[in-house]
């Protein structure tokens, strides 16, 4: 028995682990959170799936064995107890409890016999009387015997739960996994390509199993994740996705997660259709399929891809399927676009406190942009224009590696709340060819009719430098251009000035790019006045956004794909008589308390010996023998 | 034939009288009047309850009403209740910006209004009972009880009108406020004075008060925090998991654990005090702490084994398996295992003293970690309340 606690002891500490580390992540997680060295140490002692490892399922085999040999080996002495009335207990005996008082009574035996059978049958306690060989007469009496099924029910009932649980467990797996009968697939290939030696047949008891099934798809295999691999689960029927819905609250979030399901097999005369939600899954063959998660099924989407680096003003159309990929470009630049996902809705909260409400901010686009030299980084792009601040912005997150948290572009969203604005402004700015134009048509109006040629000259010259420099790499550029060529003592004073030309010139690169798509009368309000400070912001941090490229998504087709989970748990049930056996153990074990009354009645010494004694001795014990004492004293004295 | 009369039993008056015949006239009309709403109930919203809540609803009738019948102050805390409750949500007429126009709602009784009360009356009832044990007053005593009664009768109505209110939000925003951290804090401050309350009237004893009011008042300390603080006292939908009438008794059990526990904890802190010879004048004897606490220790097992185990058959419903080593899972298996292990020393080894009033002490410890500790620092799919 100290061996089961301390299993148990074991058990508790092992538990922990699972919970601290995460578990089933992928392998390279932990690599690049451990090193390679602890990772292979962790790896050895699977730490990576506690609850599945060896070792762990070798403390639950022992934990089962040990508390088996407790039941084996007390059961038969409880159940002694439980109907022995002890009735063999002698006079010198009952005179060494603890819990003991002797009567005087006068009264006759059979009177005695009467009332004390009615003392004790009242107060819940069963008794045999055995005649003495002196004459006198002893009553042994017991209370609360159920007690001791208490213990037999509770350890009985963790042998019972840890069976069920090991049946589903993965045990079968691991021990054919040791005879090499079977092997781990991790390589990602087709479902029907995978050997036979990872795949589990139909008839196996019990399995846990993932599947994706995309709208309008149909499958009949699903994946067990084990460690960093899988193994392919035969289904004996297919299952088909005719729709799956989310539906969602007024506030955004999500209401019900629902999937049509039709389950197709030769034994049904009709398709089955079915369909289920979270909460409510559909029990089919003694096979549960339970809504489990969703993601894309394979999207198909449309973008305006804007060459932003460069003078081009017109975008070009692209098209992209998510999980396909998309070339982009020739030659050196060629670049390689892989759609990874893409969101319907996002419900984000764009308060600038925090303290808002979360709302829906419309659907996004994860893609990655992969170049030839095969380095990529990852992008998130928003449809629709954000609120940030009080003003609309498109975003773009991008980030060179999943370790680093998405760094975001804002570019402005124009008047129209559309791209336009800053793509012909960017054009314009860009185009050195443009500079000259720029620069006059800024002189014109910052300077005055009667100024000189020179003066004129100068100053468009300055200004074509400064557009040079911006558009070679942003604010950065300008304050590299001022440390090179303006004494300390007045850069501050010069960069204030160089913005505020920037700026004004600004301007006119997009009063020029407006007019170019057809738009007249730009006037220079606080809206544009912002608008062209975020420009130039955005247009100084394109530098750092890694590729030459913005995709602007136009045009979406949602596909979803919903995640099922399929699960055969054959040890369920006995998992739940276990626990109805536990509770009633529990309960017996605390509710019902064992005591043992003898009454042994001397009618040659006209006494009566009472003797009280339970297996639990407390407070309750206590309060009762004192009340029973006085009681009995009450009725014998009469 | 002639001494036949002699032989019959000699009754003595202190027979006991079986349960059922121990009830009187307001027992039974309590009992009548508590399933006559129940059966109204039912006949109003019979159309909106599938076969679960129906069961649960004439389960609970039965239930409030066998607790009626056990422990006599219940009968008139749900009177009150009930009272409070139905001429609360009669004040909203339907509109949920009644709460801060109504003078009733905005300053009494309206969902936020009495929850504020609740935590008002609890710390008023700890800092009651303290002076109560120093100075050894009697009266004050009782102040303190009446307190703790009020702040749990304004605890309920606060509940139960925000249940009306999530309704009022939308239909199919409504369901029963045990939802998030918020909620279950305020339920957890119930049922430990509440269970307090019963012991006080057991064990004739109000000197406790102070210490388990100390838990509780900590629970208030961090309902006002989250209220203030993280503003995250208003009424959110529910997830899809959580839609499961499973949660109407998953969460409840899961707390008469956790309240059962605390309550232990604070009776042990009281017991060590005593052991050590401090205000031993003043407290209850260490073997009357020492009952109090493997009681609660008891009934706190009995009710956290009960919890875990609807847990797991409402897992295998949502997640797709009774068990799935998930943080909150695990650590209710560690809870559990503590718990079981410190029963097992004493009643199967008899253990007593010091070192099992230190475990139910440090108990608290795991307990509190299992229950708030695996929302901070652990991730899962228990994560609804998160800070």
């Amino acid at each position: 028995m100290r061996f089961a606690v301390s299993v148990l002891t074991v058990l508790g500490i092992a538990s922990i682990i699972g919970t601290v580390l995460k578990q089933n992540e992928p392998y390279a997680n932990y690599v690049i959170q451990f090193g390679q060295f602890w990772f292979d140490l962790f790896e050895i002692l699977g730490l990576y799936d506690v609850y599945h490892s060896a070792w762990f399922l070798v403390i639950l085999v022992f934990l089962v064995a040990s508390t088996s040999l407790c039941i084996y080996r007390n059961t038969p002495l409880m159940l002694k107890e439980l109907r022995a009335y002890r009735e063999q207990a002698t006079e010198k005996s009952l005179r060494a409890f603890s819990h003991q008082h002797e009567y005087n009574s006068a009264q006759s035996l059979e009177q005695i016999r009467q009332d004390v059978s009615h003392f004790l049958t009242v107060r819940g306690f069963r008794f045999r009387t055995v005649k003495q060989a002196d004459g006198s007469e002893l009553i042994a009496a017991k209370a609360g015997s159920y007690q001791r099924l208490g213990y037999i029910f509770t350890h009985a009932a963790i042998v019972i739960i840890c069976i069920g649980g090991l049946m589903d467990g993965n045990v079968p797996l691991k021990v054919q996994e040791l005879l090499g009968q079977k092997t781990v697939e991790s390589r990602d290939i087709p479902a029907n390509e995978v050997p036979k030696k990872s795949r589990l047949s139909v008839s196996n008891l019990s399995f846990r199993a993932n599947m994706t099934l995309p709208e309008g798809a149909s499958a009949d295999v699903a994946f067990q994740r084990v460690r960093d691999g899988y193994m392919v689960q035969e289904l004996p029927f297919s299952i088909a996705l005719t729709d799956f819905r989310i539906e969602h609250y007024p506030t955004g979030q999500p209401k019900s997660f629902e999937s049509d399901l039709v389950i197709i097999d030769p034994d049904l005369k009709a398709p089955l259709k079915h369909t289920i939600s979270v909460n409510h899954p559909l029990i089919y063959k003694g096979i549960a399929i339970y809504q489990s998660d969703f993601q894309d099924g394979g999207s198909k989407l449309n973008f305006d891809v804007w060459g932003i680096l460069s003078p081009e003003a017109k975008s070009i159309p692209l098209a992209g399927t998510i999980f396909g990929k998309t070339e982009f470009g020739a030659g050196a630049n060629a670049l390689q676009l892989e759609f990874i996902d893409f969101r319907k809705f996002n419900i984000l909260n764009l308060s600038p406190d925090g303290k808002g409400k979360p709302r829906n901010v419309g659907p996004n686009v994860t893609f990655k942009v992969r170049d030839t030299a095969g380095q990529a980084k990852e992008y998130v792009n928003y449809m629709q224009p954000l609120q940030l601040d009080g003003r609309a912005y498109f975003v773009s997150g991008m980030r060179s590696s999943p370790q680093e948290e998405f760094k975001y572009l804002r570019i402005p969203a124009d008047s129209n709340f559309e791209m336009q604005g800053f793509m012909q402004t960017r054009a314009v700015l860009f185009n050195k060819a443009l500079h000259q134009e720029i620069a006059h048509r800024f002189a014109l109006k910052a300077l005055k009719p009667s100024d000189d040629v020179a003066v004129k000259t100068k100053f468009e010259s300055s200004v074509v430098q400064l557009l040079g420099a911006f558009s070679e790499g942003g604010y950065a550029e300008i304050s590299r251009l001022i440390e090179a060529s303006v004494p300390q003592a007045e850069r501050e004073a010069a960069a204030q000035t160089y913005i505020k030309i920037i700026t004004a010139a600004a301007f006119e690169a997009y009063q020029f790019g407006q007019e170019r798509a057809g738009i007249k009368n730009v006037k220079l309000d606080e809206n544009t006045q912002a608008f062209l400070q975020d420009s130039l912001n955005a247009i100084s941090d394109l530098f750092f956004y890694g590729e030459p490229i913005y995709l602007q998504m136009t045009k979406f087709e949602q596909r979803e794909a919903s995640g099922l989970q399929l699960t055969r748990s054959p040890g369920k049930n006995l998992v739940y008589s276990g626990s109805v056996l536990l509770v009633l153990g529990i309960f017996a074990m605390i509710y019902i308390r064992e005591r043992r009354i003898w009454l042994l009645i001397k009618p040659q010494h006209k006494s009566v010996l009472f003797a009280m004694s339970a297996n639990r001795k407390n407070r309750d014990f206590e309060i009762e023998f004192n009340r029973y004492q006085s009681q009995l004293n009450t009725l014998l004295q009469s | 034939m002639a001494n036949k009369k002699n032989l019959n039993p000699t009754n003595i008056s202190d027979d006991p009288v079986p349960f059922i015949s121990q009830l009187g006239w307001r027992d039974w009309l309590y009992a009548i009047v508590l399933m006559a709403s129940t059966v109204f109930a039912y006949s109003k919203y019979s159309q909106f309850m599938d076969v679960y809540e129906t069961t649960f609803l004439f389960g609970a009738g039965v239930v409030f009403s066998l607790l009626g019948w056990c422990w006599k102050p219940v009968r008139l805390l749900l009177v009150g209740i009930a009272t409070l409750s139905l001429f609360s949500i009669n004040l909203y007429h339907g509109d949920l910006d009644s709460a801060n126009s109504v003078f009733f709602l905005k300053f009494l009784i309206g969902s936020q209004t009495a929850v504020m009360w609740m935590n008002v009356l609890f710390v008023l009832a700890m800092l009651t009972y303290w002076f109560a044990l120093f100075a050894r007053s009697a009266f004050t005593g009782k102040v303190a009880t009446s307190l703790t009664w009020a702040a749990v009768l304004m605890g309920f109505v606060g509940l139960m009108v925000r249940w009306y209110e999530s309704y009022l939000i939308a239909p199919d925003v409504g369901h029963i406020p045990l939802s998030n951290l918020y909620e279950v804090f305020i339920l957890f401050c119930l049922i430990t004075s509440l269970m307090y309350l019963y012991y006080e009237q057991r064990y004739a004893t109000k000197q406790l008060g102070g210490f388990v009011l100390l838990v509780v008042s900590s629970a208030v300390g961090f309902i006002l925090w989250y209220t203030f603080s993280r503003h995250a006292n208003g009424i959110q939908p529910l997830v899809p998991a959580l839609q499961s009438y499973w949660m109407k008794i998953h969460v409840p059990a899961n707390f008469v654990g956790y309240g059962a526990f605390s309550l232990a904890a604070m009776v042990a802190s009281a017991y060590l005090l005593v052991n050590k010879g401090y205000l031993v004048s003043r407290l209850p004897s260490a073997d009357l702490l020492d009952d109090l606490m493997y009681k609660a220790i008891s009934v706190g097992f009995a009710f956290f084994t009960i919890a875990t185990i609807l847990g797991a058959v409402w897992a295998a419903e949502a997640w797709g398996g009774y068990w799935s080593w998930d943080a909150k899972e695990t650590w209710a298996l560690i809870v559990w295992l503590n718990y079981a292990a410190w029963l097992h020393l004493r009643l199967v080894k008899g253990l007593r003293g010091p070192m099992l009033a230190w475990w139910a002490l440090i108990g608290l410890l795991v307990t509190t970690f299992a229950f708030l500790g695996v929302n901070m620092f652990l991730s899962g799919l228990h994560s609804y309340g998160t800070l």
